[in-house]
């Protein structure tokens, strides 16, 4: 029969202080460790999210982004016979040629500016893109220097209300409507007519960014890609929307998890150090109880396995606690550089199960590790000279 | 001097517990090296910023050009010594994690205006002479164990097509800041070969012969290119190097928040330690007080073992960072240099010394409160 | 019938042979008991005198099993100790011994009726059944009043007594009392006393006892002096003679 649990739960309110300290040491890691592989799997995720599984993105061959790609009209007149393009009853072949710059607008509460991704359309980009809904105002109207703009756009630049005016390009827009894309990369671009666009950017006519096309269906793309790499009018590289927005996210969700892993670990590291030394002090404050224990006959299993559990109780409650402090963060909007479309990209820390979980496992892990040595140490002293220990 | 013995006896008498607690400082300070490398990373482009060089954008937008005729007009501005150009090449170098910046640079006036990139001057004559020459920087070099005479390709994206480059020198920073991963290439080649944007240039960078000048010419600059076809907007290269950090959020709140977060936990279990330390030895320094020796010496007995603890562990903790941080950048290039400067050091050491202090005075004050009686009496 | 002399019958219920202790100190060797010969029926009750350093722990620590001997043997009930395993040792004590120390050495986090029922948790009885013993030999030791309380709320004798409790709780072989009443007022210790003597005498308990307080010492049958590491018997209170011819 093992020790009972009420002893070592006990033992740490009577030693309350360290108990304390070793919960909050182990706390501090895990709420680190959660928030800054949340704050990847935002950023991640609203990017991901940005991309439609029958969607693909049409870029010129070679292309690392859509800013430095080239499509031209010839080119997405090839691409609107191919197979697999869905052809919804009435506005024809659902393919959007986009243009896609850049503009800055001043960051609200940076005190500096930062460059917005804006996207020239034409009306059918909401067609190819359902899951995008105007949730306030209407949208631009074509020929005229109106803004549609993402949810994230007023939030995160000044001037960039509903019915604000703003200069950019040599001309005064208006922002007249207001989408909503449910939390993708989207929703911190600025949408307006293409012509419009290209003619404030001193672009050529005819020339696009990108395509953007609605599938039959997801596994019409193979159909799809097939035709148009082996079409000699056209050089192209064809992705699927989701796979296109995964590599995007890839160069800044690389650098946090890092840099993020580094310092998890580290502060592990620190965090057992502090539970062993909170372990190895119990232990040797109560080192006469432990040998009397002993003697009445209980084994040296029966010990370790007791601190064991003493440790991973003070694992645990540092585990929650960590998670706790960190779920208010779910949710929390803020923005950063997309280095590889070089605009700013509104996101939210994502604190998934998942990661609540991890959270807690690496919590138990630390328990385990900074309570197996001092309780090995405990099972392993002479009885006899312990329990004399004045 | 005379009473080390007694402080280094005390520190080895549980080896393990001094262990773990010169462990715990080492571990924060590591972090704290670390995160101040990252720090580093991030500020460097401001760092490094020259005091007297200004940056002229296109208004409209970064990524818009300027044309070259502006250079002639920027240099017949009184105040402005020197004037050059450059594009952003945006290449791909066998794989797209290969990420290092290309420019296209003016063969020019480009070397004279960043005098802490040094370069032999056969190599920049090598340069000169040939048009697919190209000049790389110390770091870049290392990375890909390049040679001096390798023929590089990298393919196009913004122009596209596949451009070839010869290695004909290599620049070196002459502080350690300095960004050494750059890739110069000639900007009268690319001009040449790319089919649009012709004579059209992606930025210009401005002497000034007076920093203190600079907030009078960044608007005479701007005035004269207003309301024509090509509006200009210019800044100090240090605050357009600043502007980016700020683009990217509250990367610095999110260090402090850590390193905030690190160092009270530090604090907490090393003083939770130390006190433990302090009640086992009670009546140890009951006869120290006994034998004579004043209240003031078991104080400062108390504190100078934590403070010797927190030297020794922040000391081979930033040791460690350093180590780590010779190894490059962690992320395989995204960061421009990751380095933890002496100045950082010495703050850290002084961050461990004073949590030493702070950890230990509480159970110091303890102990040299003690009264004799009651600690020779207590079991 | 207690014998120091290594001739005692098989019956007895402990057993020492060439007891010997060498423990190694800087270097140096030096010998706590040596060539220590005892029998202890079951019933008796001795206590072992002798000056301090005189090995008198280190005697019982040997009997209970907490400690292993450089030379000779132990044998209890039967049960030959000397050679046993760490873990047969372990569970052996828990059958054979009940541990009554000096400074009580009860768990502070846990109430009287927790501490004395701790040796049966090493047993399968039930939850009620192992209550039933508890409340028992906590009412034997007149402590039924106070089950639920904690250490730090009892006198010292009321302490000592919850660690004679948890001593008899699972009817051991034999109780081995390590100076008992050295931290005990003198009420107190007479009260702890008249309870070992009264589980001796009517409850048929064996107990050894180590002491320093003469009073403790006369109230067992025998007492034995420890000197140089051998045991001598005393016919009178305090005064050793030497020990009969081998």
């Amino acid at each position: 029969m093992a020790i009972p649990i009420v002893y070592n739960v006990r033992s740490l309110g009577a030693r309350w202080t360290s108990t304390v300290v070793a919960v909050l040491g182990i706390a501090g890691t895990v709420g680190v460790f959660v928030a800054m592989l949340s704050l990847a799997r935002g950023f991640e995720a609203t990017l991901v999210a940005s991309g439609s599984a029958r969607n693909a993105i049409v870029r010129r061959a070679g292309a690392t982004s859509e800013m430095d790609s080239s499509v031209m009209l010839e080119q997405v007149r090839v691409v609107e016979d191919a197979p697999g393009v869905e052809r919804g009853g009435g506005s024809g072949p659902l393919v959007s040629p986009e243009v896609v710059v850049i503009a800055s607008f001043p960051l609200k509460g940076r005190g500096t500016e930062g460059n917005a991704q804006v996207r020239g359309v034409s009306l059918k980009a909401l067609t190819v893109r359902p899951t995008v809904k105007i949730v306030a105002g209407r949208a631009f109207r074509p020929g005229l220097s109106e803004l549609l703009v993402g949810r994230n756009v007023a939030a995160s630049y000044d001037g960039l209300e509903l019915g604000q005016t703003v200069k950019f390009g040599g001309g005064t827009w208006t922002v007249v409507g207001v989408f909503d894309s449910g939390g993708t990369a989207y929703d911190s671009e600025l949408w307006c007519d293409y012509s419009v666009l290209r003619q404030v950017y001193q672009r050529p006519l005819n020339m696009f960014q990108s395509a953007t096309v609605r599938l039959t269906s997801p596994d019409a793309l193979t159909s799809f890609k097939d035709a148009l790499t082996s079409d000699p009018r056209v050089t192209v590289q064809i992705d699927r929307e989701i796979d296109y927005y995964a590599k995007q996210s890839r160069q800044l969700t690389t650098l946090i998890t890092v840099l993020g892993s580094i310092i998890a670990v580290v502060m592990g590291i620190g965090a057992v150090f502090g539970a062993l030394n909170t372990m190895y002090s119990a232990v040797a404050e109560r080192s006469r109880e432990i040998a009397t224990l002993r003697a009445l006959g209980f084994g040296s299993g029966s010990i370790v396995i007791s601190f064991v559990v003493e440790s991973l109780c003070i694992a645990l409650v540092g585990g929650l606690l960590g998670c706790i402090v960190v779920l208010p963060l779910n949710g929390l909007t803020t923005g950063t550089i997309n280095w590889q479309t070089f605009s700013h990209l509104a996101f939210a820390f994502s604190v998934t199960p998942g990661l609540l979980a991890m959270g807690l496992a690496f919590a138990l892990l630390m328990g385990l590790v900074g309570g197996v040595p001092p309780a090995v140490r405990a099972a392993r002293a002479p009885i006899a000279f312990a329990l004399r220990e004045l | 001097m005379k009473y080390l013995h007694l402080v280094v006896s005390n520190l080895f008498r549980k080896k393990t517990r001094t262990a773990l607690t010169a462990g715990s400082f080492a571990v924060a300070l590591f972090l704290f090296g670390i995160l101040a490398a990252v720090d580093g990373a991030f500020k460097q482009g401001v760092d490094v910023a020259g005091v007297d060089r200004l940056v002229v954008l296109n208004r409209v937008s970064i990524i818009q050009p300027l044309p070259l005729a502006y250079r002639d007009r920027l240099a017949r501005i009184p105040g402005v010594t020197g004037v050059t150009f450059a594009n952003w090449f945006g290449g791909v170098y066998q794989d797209e994690r290969n990420f290092f910046p290309q420019f296209a640079i003016d063969r020019e006036h480009y070397r004279q205006m960043y005098p802490e990139f040094v370069v032999p001057d056969d190599q920049w004559q090598a340069f000169l002479i040939d048009k697919e020459g190209a000049i790389v920087g110390e770091a870049l070099m290392e990375r890909f164990k390049w040679k001096i005479g390798d023929r590089i390709p990298v393919k196009g994206t913004i122009f596209p097509g596949s451009w070839e480059f010869n290695i004909r020198g290599v620049y070196r920073g002459q502080r350690v800041q300095d960004d050494t991963t750059q890739f110069w290439f000639r900007w009268d080649y690319l001009d040449e070969r790319k089919s649009f944007t012709k004579g059209l240039v992606g930025w210009y960078v401005i002497r000034i012969a007076n920093p203190d000048d600079a907030v009078r010419l960044v608007k005479v600059i701007d005035e004269q290119f207003a309301n024509s076809p090509t509006e200009t907007k210019t800044d100090t290269e240090k605050a357009f190097a600043a502007s980016f950090v700020k683009q990217m959020g509250n990367i610095q709140l999110l260090i402090m928040s850590v390193g905030s977060v690190v160092f009270f936990t530090l604090l907490l279990v090393t003083g939770n330690t130390m006190a433990i330390a302090v009640r086992e030895r009670t009546r140890e320094l009951a006869v120290l007080k006994a034998v004579g020796f004043r209240d003031g010496f078991v104080l400062a007995l108390v504190i100078v073992e934590t403070m010797t603890v927190a030297v020794v562990g922040g000391g081979v903790g930033l040791g460690l960072a350093k180590l780590f941080t010779l190894r490059g950048d962690p992320t395989g290039g995204l960061l421009p240099f990751f380095y933890v400067s002496p100045k950082s050091i010495a703050l850290g050491l002084g961050l461990a010394l004073a949590v030493g202090l702070a950890a230990g005075i509480l159970p110091a004050l303890s102990a040299s409160r003690l009264r004799v009686v009651d600690a020779l009496r207590r079991i | 019938m207690v014998s120091i002399d290594g001739r005692g019958d098989g019956k007895s219920l402990i057993r020492a042979r060439g007891l010997g202790k060498t423990y190694r100190r800087g270097g140096e060797e030096i010998h706590v008991l040596q060539g220590l010969n005892l029998d202890v029926d079951a019933g008796d009750f001795v206590a072992f005198m002798g000056p301090s350093g005189s090995g008198k722990t280190t005697l019982l620590n040997l009997l209970g099993g907490l400690d292993v001997p450089s030379a000779g043997s132990v044998i209890v009930a039967g049960d030959e100790i000397t050679h046993m395993s760490a873990r047969k040792l372990t569970a052996w004590r828990a059958r054979h011994v009940g541990f009554v120390f000096q400074m009580y050495n009860l768990i502070p986090v846990l109430t009287a009726f927790q501490n004395a029922e701790l040796p049966l948790l090493l047993t399968s009885l039930s939850k009620a059944e192992r209550r039933r013993h508890v409340e028992t030999a906590l009412a034997v030791v007149g402590l039924g009043d106070r089950m639920h309380h904690y250490p730090r709320q009892l006198s010292g004798g009321q302490e000592q007594r919850v660690g004679i409790a948890r001593a008899i709780v699972a009817d051991p072989t034999f109780l081995l009392c390590d100076e008992p009443t050295g931290d005990l007022d003198r009420k107190s210790a007479d009260e702890v006393l008249d309870l070992l003597d009264r589980l001796v005498r009517d409850h048929g308990k064996t107990a050894l006892m180590v002491t320093h307080d003469p009073l403790a010492a006369e109230r067992a049958r025998i007492v034995l002096h420890l000197e140089k590491g051998v045991l001598v018997e005393a016919l009178s209170a305090g005064r050793p003679q030497s020990p009969a011819p081998a």
